[in-house]
């Protein structure tokens, strides 16, 4: 079980800024150990985030993405109180829901 | 003609150290825009779980675990570190004293308590996230060490001599690369930690997650990472001289405002 995210929702003006901290390894599959196998591909693949239910970003990711990913974005409609979920799902079909409450 | 060499030679140098300064800012900022995400918030978060988590033979949490400021007190803890533990009859810094409080609160035995020091690739330990959640509840505080009980006093010449200690297949000391102004590892600057000014600003940037190497590094692992760039012999987790180095060093950061876990290239 993957651990859980990082999120803060503030308003920014009229606008809700979210800014997410995922903890995942995001193996490219181009590295190797000290063996020299192959380690795996295992990185995040989608993301999506929901405001009230309603999805307001869905993000398709590749390997390119760094290790311990950090997300930030403006979305318009939210008000302090709301909720904001956040869900990514990786390559192995692991999967991560959290909350955040918009701050004012 | 041989009057304009030395007039060019001066030009050439002056644009070097411009181009060095620019790069150092360039360097400022791209740790500005790395400080809004910093990952080290997941250490914190998964520290605080383990901190109040029950565990070892006799499930305990360690929240009864006295780090300096009497039992369960974190908030400011860490400023106060290393200092003379009356319990355990020694000067402790935080990941010894937390070795001592799985082993008193919670039953591990020392070597339980000791065997995971660092995190790597694919490898969560609970020390680096412990020390993350602790010193992350002194952000903002001045560091404050003591150094008054004679065995602290006694640490703190220990660390002191270490610290100008010349040895090893390089003959190199601590104060060989930190002894002295304007020194650089290829593009990091390195403090001059016998000046106030750059012993503050460096202890109080650890622990820190390292991006290059996706975790959060204690200030345990950054001695034993210098002991390991000078070849010096392994430096022992929490042993007393990795305790003396860290009280010469925290020491000599007092007045400083503690601002980690921060984020390093």
């Amino acid at each position: 079980m993957a651990d859980p995210m990082k999120i803060r929702a503030n308003m920014v003006g009229d606008k809700v800024e979210v800014k997410v901290l995922m903890s995942h390894e995001m193996e490219t599959g181009q590295r190797k150990d000290a063996k020299g196998a192959t380690i795996p591909a295992w990185f995040i693949q989608n993301v999506t985030a929901t405001h009230n239910g309603k999805t307001v970003l869905s993000a398709e990711w590749g390997p390119a993405v760094a290790k311990n990913p950090f997300l930030s974005f403006r979305f318009a409609g939210g008000k302090p109180g709301d909720k904001v979920a956040i869900t990514w799902t990786d390559n192995k079909g692991d999967k991560r829901t959290d909350e955040a409450t918009i701050a004012a | 003609m041989r009057r304009i060499v030395p007039a060019i030679f001066m030009a050439a140098a002056a644009a070097a150290f411009a181009q060095q300064s620019n790069t150092v800012q360039e360097i400022e900022k791209y740790r500005a825009a790395l400080g809004d995400g910093n990952p080290a918030e997941l250490w914190e978060a998964r520290g605080e779980a383990i901190w109040k988590e029950k565990r070892g033979p006799k499930n305990a949490s360690l929240e009864q675990c006295d780090l300096g400021l009497g039992a369960g007190v974190v908030k400011g803890a860490y400023t106060v570190l290393p200092k003379y533990f009356k319990d355990s009859d020694k000067v402790e810094d935080l990941e010894s004293r937390l070795v001592t409080c799985m082993v008193t609160l919670q039953g591990f035995t020392p070597e339980q308590a000791k065997k995971d020091p660092f995190g790597g690739p694919g490898k969560k330990v609970a020390m680096d996230a412990l020390v993350a959640y602790i010193t992350a509840e002194s952000r903002g505080m001045k560091m404050s060490v003591a150094a008054t009980h004679p065995k602290e006093i006694e640490a703190y010449e220990l660390g002191r001599k270490m610290f100008f200690f010349r040895g090893g297949p390089h003959d190199f000391a601590c104060a060989t690369c930190h002894g002295v102004d304007n020194q650089r590892i290829r593009l990091q600057d390195l403090p001059n930690l016998t000046k106030q000014e750059d012993a503050r600003k460096a202890y109080t940037s650890w622990p820190a997650y390292r991006v290059s190497q996706g975790e959060v590094r204690s200030f345990q692992w950054r001695l034993y990472d210098c002991f390991r760039q000078q070849r010096f012999p392994e430096l022992e987790f929490v042993s007393p001289a990795s305790i003396a180095l860290t009280m010469y060093l925290a020491k000599n950061s007092n007045g400083g405002t503690f601002n980690a876990p921060s984020i390093k290239r």
